[in-house]
């Protein structure tokens, strides 16, 4: 009798746990929803604040910041304040999944900021898109992440227009007839931006002597580069992040390559220097920024960023963050709710809205169209060459 | 032809790496019959031991000098000796009469244990710290070639630590213990060997040597994370069943293998992104000829 009686229970248990922890969630879900709709407006932030490309994460995280405070100090959006969750994903490849998904069904957020890097941003768009949740990647530059759907925004420029943009500079201002193309094949960037350089080279007239590959966290790079050596570019293409990037520089010095290297957005951090040294120096990149650009809105940035971190300067990372924020203010005040798919219509009608990295449009493919710049490895620091409209 | 010597070079100091660390694997392995999967991870320790000790000795020697960098690495494997020897006796002692199995699990958890504790902002971090210059980096060309003083420097060390290993276990008292164990534990019980001593001792040995291994890689690409032992790591142990695992030349010989093979398929355009690939299909057919390993002895299994 016992035995049976346990067996009911069980049974019983079984029948009814799975809808009472259904009905627990949505509960938890609806409260989440409601406290959102009082107080304050809950904007999701998935950045790399650890791991790899840190200093990209941190950076970016820190101009977000300070936007949010700034737009809280005006007022708020809508008389509301907004409140900023921010989930590190490691710099890891499947955690942006997870970070998105608990922002958008556990805290219930209205939009989502991230990521720096493509690869990362390319996993949380689908689910975003799925969620009907805005997402702005303040600055993935591969094509590929705003074309998962209507949802999906960045506010920089894409690789082919910075393939173009470094293409062009290595034909007219290196004088490089004859280039080397080092990819890292485990990043959509580096790809991304190694095709677009290529095709833009070519047209050029320039021609391409070596293409070799490495992945990404690969600490020995001394094979490929003594075949990049041997080729006897005028230039190397290195489309990379910058802690790969710097061991290439260091690897590519020790086995005497004298033609210069040079690299996109994803080079741009102190640690470039750091771990790279004089190894790195002399070397070019094209970026989203440099705190030498004259508007109003560049230099008010500059200032208060300076003033909030005390005394750090802000990079390309940070511009665009903070860029990030207040695009989705501005939406969501000129939306008038905060509801999905309003938002969403308002960021695509986006026009020539100030921004610190300058007028900054969203055009059909949901990209931005912004001006780069290029910037050059000189004394430890990034000096500024020039910039480049599109 | 220079293309081919450059490659050459390159090829044996990063196989002198993957050697150092696959001689501790195959040391372990020769005495526990068990793959420690933690080792890589003791590798890593090593490097950041060597990370945060340099600035000292920096002080106490003249910064980026010989004398300071042995000092250096002798500390950090004396450090890494001794979490070796922690591990075995915290994580694998307890399990040592189940089965294999488990042990390996273990290792596995270890393993991961440290990869993910180290990566914890209030511990490393996972952000690539500069690793500090310990010798003084020179590069010497010979007619288009070119060779760093630390790529030298660790095929000598290597050679050194190889010639070492050889004679504690083939000429010492220790290394009779150690073969005895291997051979047969309760027997080599009965007869007066303390077990525990020697597999301790096998596991600072083991640990020590991927130390120096963890201070090379890092001289070699300056940049460390608590992620750094996962590829190297994978190699080696490649390179220590390649060679015959329980046996220090053939694991020597398999890390210099697998040295050379990735160099040279990472340096033809068009198959450098295929480079572990081809290497690894190489030492598969290897296997296939030689499963007990180029150098290994088939054992006929006793049933």
């Amino acid at each position: 009798m016992q035995k049976v009686y346990l067996t009911d229970t069980g049974r019983t248990i079984r029948r009814w746990l799975w809808p009472c922890v259904g009905l627990l969630c949505a509960l938890l879900a609806a409260g989440c929803k409601k406290s959102g709709e009082g107080g304050e407006i809950k904007v999701g932030e998935f950045a790399s604040l650890t791991g790899k490309e840190a200093t990209f994460g941190v950076s970016s995280h820190e101009g977000t910041v300070l936007g949010v405070e700034q737009i809280n100090a005006a007022g708020g959006v809508l008389g509301k304040k907004l409140e900023l969750l921010t989930e590190d994903d490691l710099s890891k490849a499947g955690e942006p999944a997870t970070a998105v998904n608990k922002l958008i069904s556990r805290d219930g957020v209205v939009a989502i900021l991230g990521e720096v890097a493509s690869s990362r941003s390319l996993e949380a768009a689908p689910i975003c898109q799925q969620s009907q949740i805005p997402m702005i990647s303040p600055s993935s530059t591969n094509p590929k992440v705003t074309e998962t759907g209507d949802y999906i925004f960045r506010v920089c420029f894409i690789d082919p227009f910075q393939g173009t943009v470094m293409a062009n500079f290595a034909a007219k201002t290196l004088k490089a007839k004859k280039v080397a193309i080092f990819t890292d094949v485990k990043s959509d960037y580096s790809i991304g931006l190694a095709k677009f350089f290529k095709a833009g080279f070519l047209a050029n007239g320039g021609q391409v002597v070596a293409e070799l590959d490495y992945s990404g966290g690969d600490k020995d790079f001394k094979a490929q580069l003594t075949e990049i050596k041997s080729a006897g570019p005028d230039a190397v293409f290195v489309p990379g992040y910058y802690t790969d990037v710097a061991l290439i520089c260091i690897q590519a010095k020790q086995l005497n390559v004298t033609a210069p290297l040079f690299g996109g957005d994803g080079w741009e951090s102190d640690q470039l220097v750091k771990i790279g040294q004089d190894a790195v120096e002399g070397d070019y990149f094209s970026t989203h920024y440099a705190p030498d650009v004259d508007t109003p809105q560049s230099k008010s940035f500059v200032a208060s960023y300076e003033k909030r971190y005390g005394g750090k300067v802000p990079d390309a990372m940070a511009a665009l963050g903070y860029d990030s924020v207040m695009i989705l203010a501005d939406a969501i005040k000129r939306a008038g709710t905060t509801d999905g798919p309003k938002i969403r219509d308002a960021l695509a009608a986006t026009k020539d809205f100030a921004c610190a990295t300058g007028k900054t449009s969203i055009n059909a493919q949901r990209d931005a169209t912004k001006p780069a710049v290029i910037l050059q490895v000189k004394d430890g620091k990034f000096k500024y060459i020039e910039t480049v409209n599109p | 032809m220079n293309w081919f010597l450059q490659q050459s070079i390159n090829g044996l100091a990063l196989g002198s790496i993957y050697a150092l660390i696959a001689l501790g694997y195959t040391m372990v392995y020769g005495v526990l019959r068990f793959i420690n999967f933690a080792h890589s991870d003791v590798m890593m320790l090593g490097a950041f031991a060597a990370y945060f000790l340099a600035p000292p000795m920096a002080k106490v020697f003249s910064a980026q000098s010989y004398s300071g960098a042995l000092a250096v690495m002798v500390l950090s494997a004396a450090i890494c000796a001794i979490i070796g020897i922690l591990i075995e006796i915290l994580a694998y002692r307890p399990l040592r009469r189940r089965p294999k199995l488990t042990v390996l699990i273990t290792a596995i958890g270890v393993s991961l244990f440290i990869e993910y504790t180290c990566q914890h902002q209030s511990v490393f971090g996972a952000a690539t710290r500069p690793f500090p210059k310990l010798i003084p980096e020179r590069d010497f060309q010979f007619g288009g070639l070119s060779v760093n003083s630390s790529d030298i420097g660790v095929l000598i060390v290597t050679a050194l630590l190889l010639a070492g290993m050889w004679w504690i276990v083939q000429r010492t008292r220790v290394g009779v213990a150690m073969r005895a164990v291997s051979f047969n534990e309760r027997a080599a019980a009965l007869m007066g060997v303390n077990i525990n001593r020697i597999i301790s001792f096998t596991f600072g040995l083991g640990s020590a040597l991927a130390a120096v291994a963890g201070v090379f890689f890092s001289m070699r690409a300056q940049g460390i994370e608590p992620l750094m032992g996962v590829q190297p790591g994978l190699r080696a142990f490649t390179a220590a069943v390649v060679g015959g695992i329980g046996n220090l030349p053939g694991a020597a010989l398999g890390g210099i293998l697998l040295g050379l093979l990735e160099t040279f398929a990472g340096g033809v355009p068009g198959l450098s992104n295929y480079r572990d690939g081809i290497s690894f299909a190489i030492l598969i057919l290897i296997l296939l000829f030689k499963p007990a390993g180029l150098l290994g002895k088939a054992q006929v299994e006793k049933v």
